[in-house]
Formats: structure tokens, sequence, C-alpha cells
């Protein structure tokens, strides 16, 4: 009941937190702001700056105009209060988007920036992907192709479906998201995703002691918790803040386009350009993976047309065992 | 029959029941070597799971492709062990086959100890375990493990009732006969017999509720086993994508329920001397169940495996040659051969089901149960549909640790544990029914 109640006031109460969140942050000593805002020199969020100097912090009101305090003045938001508003606007979603993704595999060169950035803005270890590069051959009589692989956000999501305790969750916008601090780690969702998307904080998560004190946030999976699953989240932290997601802006290449369905729209994350999605996919023939199977993908290739050839890939497929337990 | 039996033979006859049901429940010498036995498992259970408690499911041989292992499967086991209560209390009493009244108090305690842990089991899986209570607060209802949960706590309450109830007039003989009880026990008998006197109304009700649960717990008896079995069959992955796991599971779990008891009978009988409870025909009866089951679940298996193979869709072709010809081959075709096949062909014969063959074939029988809940489980885990890139080389195998093992070993012990107490607090010969059987319940009731 009290769950129903709150829903409804979210968003206000959100905007009103929000806004007051990034100071009360930035003045505790900036660790969690910028544990996201400028993973990749993508500077500030630019609801906030912190200048030293005056001792005053801007600080973006709820009616919109930028205003001025002192920053002894700040009394930080309670935690609970904030998770709380950061959980339900991650579980509704951004309102009238379709979030989709567009990969072209004819410019994968297997650079695997996307893979790195990812891991960066996730905390994760070494061996857990939310997004893969794949050495793919589909045939013996074929050339192989890198296709990076991310979680497909479907639209009939096995994952989502199968899990107990509705800890992993299909939003309005599209996005499949997991939340942490709900899920029992029954792993019933890795079984059930076709395309091994989901991975498992098997071991403490790789910064779980600096991470200790951030907030915990459903958009981005941060801080990760041992025992539960984690996944793409198609960077839905830098949707709201309106930026393509991570692996999308790290591609030297090109690969990636992102955007919305319901705008017909793409952006690609190297050269900025927005094309139209339809357009794009009529063009080049784009499709989706293992479309037999029925989930619906949010996630389209291009075909790898200019594949290398002959194929030059000297690296390995597995990690070394070392540190990976 | 009643006239047959003079009131001098009756007598003797309700003496001898009281003796033979009395005996197994006194201390000696085995049991508390045994009891001991199985606390040291569960030390080393407590060890091993406060480790995984400690650092996670790090310590299990699963990781991100081989999610699920040992623990599920043994979980599938343990519900598989469980349904025989079902079969044989249930189905053979609803159709009136009267040989199996000594056996199903024996099964029925079998389903008790298995299914009161198979819960524990699951959450032994379990990456965040403090969390369980979310299944209840959170709880969806889309989701066949919410399902499951359902069931199998419906299936504890009923299998409970279905064990307790045709205890009551027992419970009512043993309070008046055995003196030297202490007062605990004196008080559980009192307490569960329900004042219990012995009329010919209270016969009446009894007969009728022992019949009403019988029925009742034939379909979710059915149900614990078809929605395990859809924990796997509700997912996309070639080997587990299959519309017959549901019937298949049940076959497979009377296979592994049988063995259990006709085990369970043959320890009872060589160790309490009830040769006369659990006679060679209970055996040869029970040999000839096995082979019936047996029959069907290789029916079954034959469709599971016969049918992707003629096609070789290709996910299915992988699953199938790492199971015909691949890393898993040794364990299948020993699963399928000696444990399912060979069986079946050696207790065609009468030899074969006299009880030390008998239960010599019921351990392998078993034990092959067990393996093949391994083989459902993990060579399917192995062969995604994409491949298994940019990890170690461990993720590409799975090999059970030892903690995984002896958290394992430790639901055993608990079952076992169970089941022991079971056995010992309570008669495991339904001394009304058989009194019944020979038209001597009034003699039965009147005795002091
Ligand atoms: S592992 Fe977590 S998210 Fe996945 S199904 Fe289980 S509870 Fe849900």
């Amino acid at each position: 009941m009290s769950d129903k109640k709150s829903k409804n006031n979210s968003r206000r109460e959100f905007l009103k937190i929000g806004s007051l969140f990034g100071v009360g942050v930035a003045a505790a000593g900036a660790a969690a702001y910028s544990g996201f805002a400028s993973q990749d020199g993508h500077g500030t969020s630019g609801e906030t700056i912190l200048s030293e100097s005056e001792q005053k912090i801007k600080v973006l009101t709820e009616d919109g105009t930028l205003a001025e305090i002192k920053a002894s003045e700040l009394t930080p938001i309670k935690k609970d209060e904030y998770t709380d508003a950061l959980q339900s606007q991650g579980r509704e979603g951004i309102a009238g988007k379709h979030w989709a993704m567009v990969i072209d595999l004819s410019r994968c060169r297997n650079v695997r920036a996307c893979m790195a950035s990812c891991q960066n803005a996730h905390h994760l270890r070494d061996e857990q992907h939310h997004i893969n590069v794949l050495r793919m051959q589909d045939d013996r009589n074929t050339e192989p192709y890198f296709m990076p692989k991310p979680c497909f956000h479907c639209d009939n999501p096995p994952c989502t479906k199968v899990c107990p305790v509705d800890a992993t969750f299909k939003r309005q916008d599209g996005i499949v998201l997991i939340d942490n601090e709900r899920c029992i780690g029954c792993r019933f969702c890795i079984a059930a995703c076709p395309y091994s998307a989901r991975v498992f904080n098997w071991f403490e998560p790789k910064d779980a002691e600096k991470d200790e004190e951030l907030l915990y946030n459903v958009e981005l999976n941060v801080p990760q918790k041992k025992g539960t699953v984690s996944k793409c989240l198609f960077s839905a932290d830098r949707l709201r803040e309106g930026k393509l997601p991570y692996c999308v802006s790290a591609c030297p290449n090109g690969v990636y386009y992102f955007g919305d369905l319901n705008e017909d729209a793409v952006t690609n994350g190297t050269s900025g350009e927005t094309v139209r999605f339809s357009e794009l996919i009529r063009q080049n023939a784009g499709y989706t993976l293992m479309p037999e199977l029925g989930t619906k993908p949010n996630v389209y290739y291009l075909p790898p047309k200019n594949r290398m050839f002959p194929f030059e890939f000297k690296g390995k497929t597995t990690l070394d065992d070392e540190h990976h337990g | 029959m009643s006239e047959s039996l003079s009131k001098e033979e009756a007598k003797i006859l309700v003496d001898k029941y009281a003796e033979d049901a009395i005996r197994p429940m006194k201390n000696h010498k085995g049991f508390i070597l045994w009891m001991g036995f199985l606390g040291l498992v569960l030390v080393i259970f407590a060890y091993a799971y406060f480790l995984q408690l400690r650092d996670g499911l790090s310590v299990t041989a699963m990781r991100d492709y081989v999610s699920w292992g040992l623990y599920i499967a043994n979980f599938v086991f343990f519900v598989a062990a469980s349904l025989v209560g079902m079969l044989i209390s249930a189905v053979l009493g609803l159709l009136n086959q009267k040989w199996v009244k000594p056996i199903t108090r024996v099964s029925e305690i079998i389903a008790l100890g298995f299914v009161l842990i198979a819960g524990l089991v699951i959450i032994t899986d379990m990456g965040r375990p403090d969390r369980f209570l979310n299944l209840f607060l959170h709880g969806r209802l889309q989701s066949p493990i919410v399902w499951d949960v359902t069931v199998i706590i419906t299936y504890t309450a009923i299998s409970t009732l279905l064990f307790l109830l045709p205890l009551i007039p027992d419970l009512a003989f043993i309070k008046r006969r055995m003196k030297d009880m202490p007062k605990w026990q004196y008080h559980i008998y009192n307490v569960l017999s329900l004042g219990w006197m012995g009329t010919a109304e209270q016969y009446k009700l009894l007969h009728k509720s022992i019949r009403m649960l019988s029925i009742i717990i034939v379909p979710v008896a059915l149900s614990i086993h078809t929605v395990t079995s859809w924990l796997f069959a509700s997912t996309l992955r070639s080997g587990w994508d299959t519309t017959i796991f549901g019937p298949y599971f049940v076959a497979g779990a009377f296979v592994a329920g049988a063995a259990a008891v006709i085990i369970l009978m043959f320890i009872l009988r060589s160790n309490y001397k009830l040769e006369d409870y659990f006679t060679d025909h209970h055996f040869d009866m029970m040999g000839r169940l096995l082979v019936l089951v047996s029959l069907l679940y290789a029916y079954f298996n034959i469709n599971e495996f016969l049918v992707p193979a003629y096609k070789m869709r290709s996910g299915e072709a992988v699953h199938l040659y790492t199971l015909f010809q691949g890393a898993y081959a040794g364990l299948f075709w020993s699963v399928q051969i000696i444990g399912m096949g060979l069986p079946i062909i050696f207790m065609m014969f009468k030899e074969w089901r006299k009880p030390a063959n008998l239960t010599f074939i019921a351990i392998i029988v078993l034990i092959a149960a067990f393996i093949k809940r391994i083989i459902i489980v993990v060579p399917t885990l192995l062969h995604p549909y994409l491949p298994i890139q940019n990890v170690p080389e461990k993720f590409h195998q799975y090999f059970p640790t030892w903690i995984e093992m002896a958290v394992t070993a430790g639901a055993f012990a608990m079952a076992l544990i169970i089941i022991t107490i079971l056995l010992k607090v309570f008669p495991v010969i339904p001394m009304w029914e058989l009194a019944e059987e020979k038209g001597i319940t009034e003699e039965f009731e009147k005795q002091e």
C-alpha cells in the first residue's frame, strides 16, 4: 500500500531531491559524483558546479532557476529517502521513450573500447561482461567476424518472466534492469537468458570496499553486490542525463548507434550523426539475433559485410586463469 | 477371514505385531553409531556452509555459464525421492493393492524426510539466502520458482497428514501397551492419537479421511515434480526446451523413489527381524513395480533423446554430441545402461527380485538417478547459443568443489536423520491395518 503511494509522488519528489542531492554529495567529497559523471572525460553533469574558492555552490532548483547557496548551509538528504527516489525512478523509466541500439558489424575491429569503458563504469571484474565482443563464425565455410553482444533488452524478455521476486524487470522505456537490493541470487534469469547476457557476482565485487559508501543506483547497478546478478543496462543513468551509453560513446570505429524508436532516430556514438532508424535498417539489411526465439530484441545488427580477409585475430578468446578465482 | 482366527490366535497375533513394531523403536548401539556418523557429516556440512556464507557462491565451481550445478541437481533429486510417498500410499492404495499395506509407512517416511529437506537444499543454492523472505514479500506469481515453493509446502503439509492420520490407532495402541516409555514419548502419542477410542464410527472417519487425502495428494505430488521440471523446460535452452519434461521427471522420480523404498525395506528387515512384514513377496512385488516404472522412464528417455537426435538441429546437436560422445558420454551411458537398461533386464528374472539382489540393484538405480540429475542440469548450460568467450578457461567446465559436495552430503544427512528419528519414534508397521485385514480389529483395540 505505502509502496503505491510513494510511487505516485515519486516524480515530483525526485525532482526536488534529485537537484539537492547533487549538491549533498558534492559537498560530501564528490566521491559518488565522480563515480558516474566523469567516467570518460565527459565532465560534470551540468546540474551543479562545485565552486571551492567561494565555498558557494550552484544549485538547480525545482522550478529550473540556477541559484547559489553556501556550502556550509547545505543539509544532505537522508540516504534512505534518496535511495527510494532512485529506486522508483529507476523502475519507472523515462516516459515516452523506446530505446534501441544498432550495431554495425561491418565496422567492428575488436578494439574493445566499449568493453573497457563499460566494465569501468559498472565496476566489473575482468571476466564480467555487460557487453562482450565475440568472435563469431556462422558456418565452417564462412569468414569469422566480431560481434559485440550487450543485453538485448527484449520486448518479450525470458529473464524477467522467471524472476521470483520481481528483482529484474522491464520498464516503460524498454530497458530491462536488475534491482540488486532485492535479487535473491537464484540465477533463474541467467538460465533463462538465451544470449548469456547476464553475469553473477560470485565473488565480492571488484570495488566493494571503495563503493561501500555509495548510494545504490539501480540505473547504474553500482555498487555491485555479492550474490546478485548484473548485466547491461543500456546505461540508463546516462540516458537520464541525455547522454549516449558508455560503450556507444567509447567506440572509435562508429560501430554503435543508439536512440529512440518512437522518434525513429538513432545517433552514432563516434560521429555524433543522427539518422533515421528505419532507413538505416532498411538500407543495410538490419536484423535481430535469433528472431526464431521470439524474444523481440531491441538491439539490431547490420550485417558484417566488410569482413577482414584473411581474418586476422592473434588474440585469445579466453582470459588467463590467474586472478579470476 | 475373521472366522478363521480364534480368540487365542488373534491375541497371539496382536502380541506379535506389538512386539515387532516396538522392537525397532528401542535404543541400541547401532542407532547411536549411525546418528553419530550423520552428526559428523553435519559438522562438516556446517563448516562448508559457513565458508559459503562467508565467501559467497565463489566457493562453488559454478560460474556465469554453468550457473546451476550440484545443488540444483540435488534439489531435483530430493523432490524426486519424495514423490514415492504418493505413488505407493496413494496410487497403489487407491488401486486396492493389498500388498502395499506394510510398505506405506516406509514410503511416507522417505517422502517426508526428503521433501522437508528439499526446501533447505534450494536455500543452499541461493546467492542471497539472507533475502529468502523476499520470496514471500515480493513473490511474483508468474515465476515457476514461486509455484514450486507453493506446491512443495502444500505437498509437505498433505504428506505430513497422510503420515500422521494412519498412525492414530497405532499410537493409541502403543500408548496402552508400552509402559516403560519416557514421558515425552507418551505425550507425543497422547497428543497425536487425538483421543482415539477405536469405535466403529472413528474407523469410518479415519478411512474416509485417508482416502480423501490419498486422492488430494496425487495432483499435488504430480505438480511438485512437474513444476520442478519447468524450472528447466520454461527456458529456451537446447536440452531443456522440451515439452515432455514434466512426465519425464515424474517417471524418473518414481524410479528413484521405488529404489529408495526397497533399500529402506531391506535395512529394516535385516536389522529388526521384520521378515514377516517385508516378505520376499513384497520384494518381488517392489521389483516388478521398479521394472514397470523403469520401463516407463525408458520410454520417456527414448522420446527425449531419440527424436532430437534424429533431427540434429544445431543447438540440440551440440548438446547431444556432448552426451553421446563428448565430455559427458561416460556418465551418460553408464547411467542409461547400468542404471536403467540392465536393471530392467535383470529384474525381469525372479532370482533378481529376491531381497538382497533387488536391494543391490536398487542401490545402483538410486546412484544412477542422482547422476542423471547432474546430466540434466549441467551439460545444457555448457552449451549456450552464443560462444563462451573472454572468460577464464574454468568457465568452460564444471566439477563440484569439496564444499558443494559437503553441503550436498549434509542435506542427505539431514534427510536421513529425519527418517531415522521418525523410525525411532513411530512404529513402522501399520498394525491396525494388518489387524483389519485379518479381521481382528476388535482384538487389536481391546488389548491392554
Ligand atoms: S537471480 Fe535475481 S534477478 Fe535473477 S531471477 Fe533470481 S532473483 Fe531475479
